[in-house]
């Protein structure tokens, strides 16, 4: 586990509330634990500053995507858990589809060869 | 559905309120302990693992304040803020904020005032229980109640829409409980008058319909609250004591509870009698079908009764009465209407006045929005720099906004606390005041509830209104422009927001203006109205025999002592004995017939008329001049032919002219025959505004015997006061136990000009408070046109230009609008004060005095409000000025 968050790639910006309306999608997480499912299921490939996750957080808590409420974490300490509010689930969706739509352009637009234009 | 989500993010800040600051410190420790617990699972110590924990985070206080700030300020924090900034900015303009909360809080005063009046008269309840659904019945063809106690009987037994019927009426009563007699004011009440009200004692027991046996068989009394305070001390031992009512004994039963005093808000009775022993109160006969003195009859509607079954039903009684008294009754059709101002007898000018007083106050508030907002719109102007420069460093708009409305709720609230706090001591005096001494009128208008809340929602949404006016200029503001031009404004001849602005409050304040002069001149016309008899050198005397306990056998000679002996007294020229006299409260009146009619029934009467029965001397001493014939004599006792003098009005209506009526016959309901001897003049004899309308005399030795007034004419310029104390010595010789009254003439009119007086006073009020607006809003302009423009002034100045030219330049434009505003306010102050002709007598706003009274007040208002910055514009030092810049 260790290391597999200082990796490499540099995240766009604007891309970070997508990751975290994921990450917490998949069931309430506390903070660390989003940086970790993050670090998860990219397979490390990308590059979050720990402290820049809480601005994030109650940015979308604020907005009205999260709802947060303290717990206690699987090592036995006290954390906060954020989890989707249905508004934040229908937002989620929203973004995931106009983000495929804008990544499949995108590679199309790369993609494209001297003799296709 | 954009702002849908805003309304949804903004509840949602609301509902998750955002962390403090220990909060996310608390979450951002639990971060760290989280990757540590990682870090020394991988094989660190606890105490290393802690370090790389922290150096991972990144700046720690940096994304703390970062988190903070995403999570969004919390909402005192900011508004503790902008309180403190504002608090600093107007401490640092003292003048303005004097002048601003003072504006404010004399419009919300105003404002406070008349909604409270408004409230305790028309909006609260009366103090019974379920008042929604009580009401009493009221003429179908006029805004009255009174029937006849026969009437009263039927229509309680006879419907089906009621919980019960009670009756009611007023009366003074002479009280005697061991030492002098007083005069109190009695509520004769039906027997179930407390059971229909649905009313508990606070002491003892109330009478019940089981307690009435007929004439005179339930001498009960019961004690109004404050009767009991002021003049038994709540004395607990009082129930059971028999007291003297006109020398009658009766039992005090019980008290009332506090808060109870009738059904009438204005009027408060002393105690309440059953209306069964009226013969003991008044002269009226209980058992006659054409007497209509019983006062008001109400009762509670029954729950599964709709309003229009209920009149139904009292109309089939009605129609059965007509038919089978044609004589006594006609057009017994009712309507349903609230007791508290007798039904629309006063509810209807009531609530006119007070719809008018509301409207004229709110536009007061308007006034005072828009003066307030001008100045608004030019500090922002000239705080227009200072914007600028904090939109460069990265202040949002919103903020800056937030900021500004801030400093106008802080000044909407400091005048609403100070206006509320005024208008509180004045509904204390309101409250207080006794405006007619003869009655026990009281005018509860102490503020509740409501009236705060009123007063609280009214600051704040003028906070807005005015806070709102420079809004567009600074969302407009291009920080750049402004920064670099500097704010030299605009000075341009196009019209402004602001311009607007004092067009309007100009204009407003005109119309207050010309209407409280209309108003004004109505009054004092009124005063020099002909009223028929003479106002100036008469005292009214009531000796109140019958509360004396002077049987009706004895009254005449006991007047005729008093007439001799009262005038042989000193500063008195004449004396008349008169049953009841113009503007008083009880006149009567005949249905008036023809000579040649047999059939008396009342559709057959050629009109009703109102009716006095004088002594001789009553035309000299009342100041009413004969127009022909001859006033009555000694002579014309029981024993001579029935006579009557009638005024013109009468004479025209009959006989066609004064002279042909003289000598001339008509009839009353009991088809007596009278012979007309003289025609007195026409004058008025219920109100100011009334028409003209047929009047008869009677002679007061033709008539039954009576407790009337004694009318002194005095000799010109003696002091009423100590003629009044000579007066009472004069009759007590005759009698010690006689409880006296003496008032002037004037103060018997009171009540007559009440309203008048009242809506003159308030207009009179309102009008000073739209010139003060008008001169500080002209003010504010000028001094802001002339401050702008201090450098062009100078320059011109310099160039040689002549002082009415840099008048011209620096106050032409303020004057312009003065104009303008005043010919618009003026315009519509006319048309406005043909509603005022209803209230006020004789208000007609086609009145060059009127005309000529505004055009020059507003002239004046301009000059005041000009001088000074007119003088600062002519003091200009081209010098100074410019070597400033």
């Amino acid at each position: 586990m260790e290391g597999s968050i200082q990796s490499q790639t540099q995240l766009l910006p604007g891309t970070l509330d997508l990751l975290i309306l994921k990450a917490v999608s998949l069931g309430p997480l506390h903070g660390y634990a989003v940086l970790l499912r993050i670090g998860q299921i990219s397979g490390g490939a990308l590059l979050i500053e720990q402290g820049a996750l809480y601005p994030a957080l109650f940015r979308l808590v604020r907005q009205g995507l999260l709802s947060a409420s303290w717990g206690i974490s699987e090592n036995n300490r006290k954390a906060k858990f954020y989890e989707l509010t249905a508004l934040g689930r229908k937002r989620f969706s929203q973004e995931a589809k106009d983000w495929n739509r804008l990544s499949e352009v995108m590679a199309t637009v790369l993609a494209a060869r001297v003799e296709e234009v | 559905m954009r702002l849908l989500f805003r309304i949804q993010s903004f509840l949602s800040e609301l509902v998750h309120r955002p962390p403090v600051s220990e909060e996310v410190d608390a979450e951002l420790r639990s971060h760290l302990e989280h990757r540590a617990d990682d870090l020394e699972r991988s094989g660190l110590s606890r105490r290393e693992a802690e370090r790389r924990a922290r150096v991972e985070f990144g700046g720690y206080v940096k994304f703390k304040e970062q988190g903070r700030e995403a999570a969004g300020w919390q909402f005192l924090e900011v508004l503790g803020q902008d309180v403190r900034f504002s608090l600093r900015k107007l401490r640092k303009s003292p003048g303005f904020t004097i002048a601003a909360v003072l504006t404010l809080a004399l419009a919300i005063g105003a404002n406070a005032v008349v909604f409270s009046v408004m409230n305790s008269f028309l909006l609260r309840p009366l103090n019974v229980p379920a008042p929604e659904s009580l009401f009493e019945l009221q003429h179908g063809n006029e805004a009255s109640g009174f029937v006849s106690y026969p009437d009263y009987l039927d229509l309680r037994d006879r419907n089906h829409g009621f919980d019960g019927l009670a009756a009611f009426t007023v009366s003074t009563v002479g009280l005697d409980t061991g030492s002098n007699p007083s005069r109190t004011w009695a509520l004769e009440t039906s027997g179930n008058f407390f059971d229909v009200l649905r009313l508990q004692p606070y002491l003892g027991r109330f009478f019940h319909a089981a307690d009435e046996h007929g004439p005179n068989s339930a001498p009960y009394i019961v004690l109004g609250y404050p009767f009991w305070h002021d003049h038994f001390q709540e004395d607990r031992t009082v129930i059971g004591r028999t007291v003297l009512l006109n020398k009658h004994p009766f039992t005090i039963l019980g008290v009332a509870k506090p808060g109870f005093h009738g059904t009438l808000v204005f009027f408060n009775p002393d105690y309440y009698v059953p209306i069964v022993n009226h013969q003991l109160f008044g002269t009226e006969d209980m058992k006659a079908r054409g007497v209509h003195w019983v006062f008001e009859v109400m009762g509670h509607v029954k729950a599964d009764v709709s309003h229009a079954q209920a009149i139904a039903d009292l109309n089939s009684i009605g129609a059965d009465l007509e038919k089978a008294y044609p004589k006594d009754d006609a057009k017994m059709t009712f309507s349903l209407a609230s007791p508290s101002l007798y039904g629309d007898y006063l509810g209807r000018p009531v609530k006119a006045f007070l719809a008018g007083l509301m409207l004229l106050s709110g536009l007061i508030l308007v006034a005072a929005c828009a003066n307030l907002g001008s100045l608004f719109a030019a500090r922002a102007a000239d705080g227009a720099r200072e914007v600028a420069l904090r939109l460069a460093l990265g202040a949002s708009r919103r903020r800056i906004l937030r900021q500004l409305f801030t400093e106008a709720i802080l000044i909407s609230l400091a005048g609403g606390a100070l206006g509320l706090a005024g208008s509180v001591v004045i509904l204390r005096a309101l409250s207080a005041w006794q405006p007619i001494p003869r009655w026990p009128l009281h005018l509860s208008v102490n503020p509740d509830a409501n009236v705060y809340a009123v007063a609280l929602l009214l600051a704040l949404a003028s906070g807005f209104l005015f806070g709102a006016v420079p809004v567009r200029q600074i969302l407009r503001a291009n920080p750049y422009d402004v920064v670099k031009v500097g704010s030299s404004g605009n000075t341009g001849r196009r019209a402004t927001l602001r311009d607007v602005l004092l067009v309007v409050q100009i204009a407003i304040c005109a119309v207050l203006i010309t209407s409280s002069m209309v108003g004004v001149r109505g009054l004092v016309r009124s005063l020099h109205a002909n009223f028929g008899f003479d106002v100036q050198d008469t005292l009214l005397v009531d000796p109140n025999l019958s509360l004396a306990g002077y049987a009706p056998d004895r009254m005449l000679a006991m007047q005729k002592r008093m007439v001799e002996a009262l005038e042989a007294t000193p500063g008195v020229t004449s004396v008349a004995i008169a049953d009841s006299v113009p503007f008083a409260d009880n006149s009567s009146a005949n249905a008036v017939f023809s000579d040649k009619i047999t059939d008396f029934r009342p559709s057959n009467a050629a009109f009703t008329a109102d009716y006095y029965n004088v002594s001789p001397e009553y035309f000299r001493a009342a100041g009413t001049a004969l127009l022909s014939g001859r006033a009555f004599t000694w002579h014309d006792d029981m024993d001579a032919t029935r006579v009557a003098i009638v005024n013109g009005e009468f004479a025209r209506r009959i006989f066609g002219s004064v002279a042909g009526a003289v000598g001339g016959y008509f009839r009353v309901r009991d088809g007596a025959r009278y012979q007309i001897v003289g025609v007195a003049e026409d004058g008025k004899y219920d109100s100011l505004t009334e028409d003209p309308k047929p009047v008869i005399f009677y002679s007061i030795l033709q008539s039954p015997p009576v407790d009337g007034s004694l009318i002194v004419r005095t000799v010109a310029d003696r002091d009423p006061a100590q003629l009044a104390s000579s007066l009472r010595n004069t009759l007590h010789h005759l009698d010690e136990g006689l409880p006296i009254y003496v008032e002037t003439r004037y103060e018997e009119l009171a009540s007559a000009l009440f309203g008048p007086r009242m809506a003159t006073i308030s207009l009179g009020v309102l009008g000073g408070l739209g010139a003060m607006l008008a001169v500080t809003g002209i003010f504010g302009m000028a001094a802001y046109s002339v401050s702008k423009r201090l450098r062009e002034l100078g320059i011109r100045v310099a160039l040689g230009a002549q002082r009415r030219e840099v008048l011209y330049a620096a106050l032409a434009r303020p004057l312009r609008l003065l104009a303008i505003g005043s010919a618009a306010g003026l315009a519509l102050g006319l048309l406005a004060t043909r509603v005022l002709a209803f209230i006020v007598y004789q208000a007609t706003p086609r009145d060059p005095l009127v005309l000529c009274g505004v055009v020059l007040a507003m002239l004046l208002l301009g000059l005041v409000a000009t001088w000074i910055p007119a003088q600062r514009a002519l003091s200009v030092d081209p010098l100074i000025l410019l070597r400033e810049e």
